[in-house]
Protein backbone atom coordinates (compact mmCIF):
# COMPACT_ATOMS: atom_id res chain seq x y z
CA UNK A 1 0.00 0.00 0.00
CA UNK A 2 2.60 2.55 1.07
CA UNK A 3 5.03 0.91 -1.39
CA UNK A 4 2.55 1.48 -4.20
CA UNK A 5 2.16 5.13 -3.24
CA UNK A 6 5.92 5.68 -3.16
CA UNK A 7 6.39 3.81 -6.45
CA UNK A 8 3.99 6.16 -8.22
CA UNK A 9 5.57 9.19 -6.55
CA UNK A 10 9.10 8.20 -7.63
CA UNK A 11 7.88 7.14 -11.08
CA UNK A 12 6.28 10.56 -11.51
CA UNK A 13 9.52 12.24 -10.41
CA UNK A 14 11.61 10.13 -12.79
CA UNK A 15 9.41 10.48 -15.85
CA UNK A 16 8.29 14.08 -15.26
CA UNK A 17 11.86 15.14 -14.57
CA UNK A 18 12.99 13.35 -17.72
CA UNK A 19 10.38 14.99 -19.92
CA UNK A 20 11.15 18.42 -18.49
CA UNK A 21 14.89 17.78 -18.96
CA UNK A 22 14.53 17.32 -22.68
CA UNK A 23 12.02 20.14 -23.22
CA UNK A 24 13.45 23.11 -21.27
CA UNK A 25 15.06 25.92 -23.23
CA UNK A 26 17.71 26.80 -20.64
CA UNK A 27 20.38 24.16 -20.04
CA UNK A 28 20.57 25.07 -16.34
CA UNK A 29 16.85 24.32 -15.91
CA UNK A 30 17.43 21.03 -17.74
CA UNK A 31 20.20 20.14 -15.29
CA UNK A 32 17.94 20.90 -12.32
CA UNK A 33 15.18 18.68 -13.71
CA UNK A 34 17.79 16.01 -14.41
CA UNK A 35 18.55 16.07 -10.66
CA UNK A 36 14.83 15.48 -9.94
CA UNK A 37 14.75 12.59 -12.40
CA UNK A 38 17.90 10.97 -10.98
CA UNK A 39 16.60 11.38 -7.42
CA UNK A 40 13.37 9.64 -8.44
CA UNK A 41 15.40 6.76 -9.87
CA UNK A 42 17.36 6.64 -6.60
CA UNK A 43 14.06 6.33 -4.70
CA UNK A 44 13.11 3.43 -6.96
CA UNK A 45 16.39 1.69 -6.08
CA UNK A 46 15.59 2.15 -2.39
CA UNK A 47 12.13 0.65 -2.91
CA UNK A 48 13.80 -2.46 -4.36
CA UNK A 49 16.20 -2.80 -1.44
CA UNK A 50 19.30 -1.72 -3.37
CA UNK A 51 20.53 0.61 -0.64
CA UNK A 52 24.12 0.78 -1.86
CA UNK A 53 23.07 1.83 -5.34
CA UNK A 54 20.73 4.41 -3.80
CA UNK A 55 23.70 6.04 -2.09
CA UNK A 56 25.87 5.70 -5.21
CA UNK A 57 23.14 7.25 -7.35
CA UNK A 58 22.81 10.30 -5.09
CA UNK A 59 26.54 10.82 -4.48
CA UNK A 60 27.83 10.01 -7.95
CA UNK A 61 25.07 11.18 -10.27
CA UNK A 62 23.67 14.17 -8.42
CA UNK A 63 26.92 15.09 -6.73
CA UNK A 64 29.26 14.24 -9.58
CA UNK A 65 27.78 14.11 -13.06
CA UNK A 66 25.21 16.91 -12.73
CA UNK A 67 27.87 19.08 -11.09
CA UNK A 68 30.13 18.36 -14.08
CA UNK A 69 27.29 19.40 -16.39
CA UNK A 70 26.79 22.63 -14.45
CA UNK A 71 30.52 23.39 -14.63
CA UNK A 72 30.53 22.91 -18.39
CA UNK A 73 27.38 25.05 -18.75
CA UNK A 74 29.30 27.73 -16.87
CA UNK A 75 32.39 27.39 -19.09
CA UNK A 76 30.52 27.30 -22.39
CA UNK A 77 28.46 30.26 -23.49
CA UNK A 78 24.92 28.94 -23.99
CA UNK A 79 23.06 32.26 -24.34
CA UNK A 80 23.24 32.16 -28.12
CA UNK A 81 21.98 28.56 -28.22
CA UNK A 82 19.08 29.34 -25.86
CA UNK A 83 17.75 31.99 -28.24
CA UNK A 84 17.67 29.70 -31.27
CA UNK A 85 15.44 26.83 -32.30
CA UNK A 86 15.64 24.05 -29.69
CA UNK A 87 14.64 21.07 -31.82
CA UNK A 88 16.16 20.08 -35.13
CA UNK A 89 14.21 19.77 -38.34
CA UNK A 90 13.69 16.01 -38.09
CA UNK A 91 12.08 16.15 -34.63
CA UNK A 92 8.81 14.69 -35.88
CA UNK A 93 10.74 11.74 -37.37
CA UNK A 94 12.51 11.24 -34.02
CA UNK A 95 9.18 11.35 -32.17
CA UNK A 96 7.52 8.95 -34.61
CA UNK A 97 10.36 6.41 -34.55
CA UNK A 98 10.63 6.56 -30.73
CA UNK A 99 6.88 6.04 -30.40
CA UNK A 100 7.09 3.14 -32.85
CA UNK A 101 9.86 1.48 -30.85
CA UNK A 102 7.87 2.20 -27.68
CA UNK A 103 4.80 0.50 -29.14
CA UNK A 104 6.92 -2.55 -29.96
CA UNK A 105 8.45 -2.67 -26.45
CA UNK A 106 5.06 -2.37 -24.76
CA UNK A 107 3.57 -4.97 -27.08
CA UNK A 108 6.32 -7.46 -26.25
CA UNK A 109 6.08 -6.66 -22.54
CA UNK A 110 2.35 -7.34 -22.69
CA UNK A 111 2.80 -10.51 -24.68
CA UNK A 112 5.76 -11.82 -22.68
CA UNK A 113 4.84 -10.92 -19.12
CA UNK A 114 2.45 -13.87 -18.81
CA UNK A 115 4.78 -16.53 -20.15
CA UNK A 116 7.73 -15.32 -18.09
CA UNK A 117 5.54 -15.14 -14.99
CA UNK A 118 6.99 -11.73 -14.26
CA UNK A 119 3.68 -10.55 -12.88
CA UNK A 120 4.06 -12.79 -9.85
CA UNK A 121 5.25 -11.08 -6.72
CA UNK A 122 8.92 -11.80 -5.90
CA UNK A 123 9.57 -14.19 -3.06
CA UNK A 124 11.62 -12.51 -0.34
CA UNK A 125 14.48 -14.75 0.69
CA UNK A 126 15.80 -14.56 4.24
CA UNK A 127 18.92 -12.45 3.88
CA UNK A 128 20.89 -11.94 7.05
CA UNK A 129 23.69 -9.70 5.79
CA UNK A 130 23.24 -6.24 4.35
CA UNK A 131 23.08 -5.20 0.71
CA UNK A 132 26.55 -3.63 0.65
CA UNK A 133 28.22 -6.73 2.08
CA UNK A 134 26.55 -9.00 -0.47
CA UNK A 135 27.53 -6.66 -3.31
CA UNK A 136 31.13 -6.49 -2.12
CA UNK A 137 31.35 -10.28 -1.78
CA UNK A 138 30.17 -10.85 -5.34
CA UNK A 139 32.05 -7.89 -6.83
CA UNK A 140 35.43 -8.72 -5.35
CA UNK A 141 35.29 -12.47 -5.97
CA UNK A 142 33.19 -13.29 -9.00
CA UNK A 143 33.55 -10.00 -10.91
CA UNK A 144 37.10 -8.99 -9.94
CA UNK A 145 38.42 -8.84 -13.52
CA UNK A 146 35.59 -6.60 -14.83
CA UNK A 147 36.13 -4.42 -11.78
CA UNK A 148 39.80 -3.92 -12.68
CA UNK A 149 38.93 -3.31 -16.33
CA UNK A 150 36.48 -0.63 -15.16
CA UNK A 151 39.30 1.09 -13.30
CA UNK A 152 41.38 1.12 -16.50
CA UNK A 153 38.37 2.60 -18.33
CA UNK A 154 38.14 5.38 -15.75
CA UNK A 155 41.88 6.09 -16.07
CA UNK A 156 41.60 6.32 -19.86
CA UNK A 157 38.56 8.59 -19.52
CA UNK A 158 40.37 10.92 -17.11
CA UNK A 159 43.44 11.20 -19.35
CA UNK A 160 41.29 11.55 -22.47
CA UNK A 161 39.07 14.30 -21.09
CA UNK A 162 42.09 16.29 -19.83
CA UNK A 163 43.71 16.08 -23.27
CA UNK A 164 40.43 16.99 -25.01
CA UNK A 165 39.82 20.08 -22.88
CA UNK A 166 43.38 21.44 -23.20
CA UNK A 167 43.83 24.86 -24.79
CA UNK A 168 45.54 23.63 -27.97
CA UNK A 169 44.23 20.32 -29.23
CA UNK B 1 -6.23 1.79 -7.48
CA UNK B 2 -3.67 0.25 -5.14
CA UNK B 3 -2.45 -2.85 -6.92
CA UNK B 4 0.78 -4.32 -5.62
CA UNK B 5 3.78 -3.19 -7.62
CA UNK B 6 5.27 -5.93 -9.79
CA UNK B 7 8.40 -6.17 -11.89
CA UNK B 8 6.35 -5.33 -14.96
CA UNK B 9 5.62 -1.88 -13.51
CA UNK B 10 9.34 -1.20 -13.29
CA UNK B 11 9.92 -2.52 -16.82
CA UNK B 12 7.21 -0.25 -18.24
CA UNK B 13 8.63 2.75 -16.36
CA UNK B 14 12.13 1.95 -17.58
CA UNK B 15 10.95 1.60 -21.19
CA UNK B 16 9.16 4.96 -20.94
CA UNK B 17 12.27 6.66 -19.55
CA UNK B 18 14.35 5.07 -22.33
CA UNK B 19 11.99 6.54 -24.92
CA UNK B 20 12.11 9.99 -23.31
CA UNK B 21 15.91 9.84 -23.45
CA UNK B 22 15.88 8.63 -27.06
CA UNK B 23 13.62 11.49 -28.13
CA UNK B 24 15.98 13.90 -26.37
CA UNK B 25 19.03 12.50 -28.17
CA UNK B 26 17.35 12.50 -31.58
CA UNK B 27 15.43 15.78 -31.48
CA UNK B 28 17.39 18.33 -29.44
CA UNK B 29 20.04 20.58 -30.97
CA UNK B 30 21.94 21.54 -27.82
CA UNK B 31 24.80 19.07 -27.23
CA UNK B 32 24.70 19.56 -23.42
CA UNK B 33 21.08 18.38 -23.36
CA UNK B 34 21.89 15.49 -25.71
CA UNK B 35 24.47 14.31 -23.15
CA UNK B 36 21.86 14.67 -20.37
CA UNK B 37 19.47 12.52 -22.43
CA UNK B 38 22.16 9.83 -22.65
CA UNK B 39 22.29 9.86 -18.85
CA UNK B 40 18.51 9.35 -18.82
CA UNK B 41 18.88 6.33 -21.14
CA UNK B 42 21.57 4.78 -18.92
CA UNK B 43 19.33 5.35 -15.88
CA UNK B 44 16.51 3.52 -17.60
CA UNK B 45 18.86 0.56 -18.10
CA UNK B 46 19.79 0.68 -14.41
CA UNK B 47 16.15 0.65 -13.30
CA UNK B 48 15.64 -2.42 -15.48
CA UNK B 49 18.70 -4.20 -14.09
CA UNK B 50 17.73 -3.52 -10.48
CA UNK B 51 14.15 -4.59 -11.08
CA UNK B 52 15.38 -7.98 -12.31
CA UNK B 53 17.94 -8.13 -9.50
CA UNK B 54 15.10 -7.71 -7.00
CA UNK B 55 12.91 -10.19 -8.85
CA UNK B 56 15.49 -12.96 -8.93
CA UNK B 57 16.82 -12.06 -5.46
CA UNK B 58 20.40 -11.94 -6.78
CA UNK B 59 22.87 -9.08 -6.60
CA UNK B 60 24.31 -9.69 -10.07
CA UNK B 61 21.99 -7.09 -11.58
CA UNK B 62 23.20 -4.51 -9.08
CA UNK B 63 26.83 -5.32 -9.98
CA UNK B 64 26.00 -4.65 -13.62
CA UNK B 65 24.30 -1.42 -12.60
CA UNK B 66 27.57 -0.36 -10.94
CA UNK B 67 29.43 -1.01 -14.20
CA UNK B 68 26.80 0.93 -16.15
CA UNK B 69 27.27 3.86 -13.77
CA UNK B 70 31.06 3.64 -14.30
CA UNK B 71 30.62 3.78 -18.06
CA UNK B 72 28.15 6.69 -17.66
CA UNK B 73 30.69 8.67 -15.66
CA UNK B 74 33.45 8.02 -18.20
CA UNK B 75 31.12 8.92 -21.06
CA UNK B 76 30.03 12.18 -19.42
CA UNK B 77 33.62 13.22 -18.68
CA UNK B 78 34.89 12.51 -22.20
CA UNK B 79 31.76 13.94 -23.84
CA UNK B 80 31.97 17.19 -21.94
CA UNK B 81 35.71 17.40 -22.70
CA UNK B 82 34.93 17.03 -26.41
CA UNK B 83 32.22 19.68 -26.04
CA UNK B 84 34.69 22.17 -24.55
CA UNK B 85 37.21 21.47 -27.32
CA UNK B 86 34.44 21.92 -29.89
CA UNK B 87 33.36 25.22 -28.37
CA UNK B 88 36.95 26.50 -28.43
CA UNK B 89 37.26 25.67 -32.11
CA UNK B 90 33.82 26.39 -33.58
CA UNK B 91 32.03 28.64 -31.03
CA UNK B 92 28.86 26.58 -31.19
CA UNK B 93 27.07 23.97 -29.04
CA UNK B 94 24.39 23.10 -31.59
CA UNK B 95 24.74 19.59 -32.97
CA UNK B 96 23.45 20.36 -36.47
CA UNK B 97 25.93 23.19 -36.99
CA UNK B 98 28.81 20.73 -36.70
CA UNK B 99 28.58 19.43 -40.27
CA UNK B 100 32.18 19.15 -41.48
CA UNK B 101 31.65 15.53 -42.51
CA UNK B 102 28.37 16.25 -44.30
CA UNK B 103 28.34 16.75 -48.08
Amino acid sequence: MIDTLFFYLFALMTLGGGVLTITRRSAVHSAIWLIVSLAGAAGLYLLQKAEFLFAVQIILYVGGIVLLFLFVIMLVNLDQAARERQFNRQWWLALASALGVGGLIFYFLRAGSGSLQLAAAPVPSPVLEGNTERLADVLFSQYLLPFEVASILLLVAVVGSVIMARKRV
Amino acid sequence: MFHPITTVHYLVLSAALLLVGTIGVLARRNIVIILMSIELILNAVNINLIAFSHYFQQVTGQIFAIFVITVAVAEAAVGLGILIALFQNKETVLADEVDLLKW
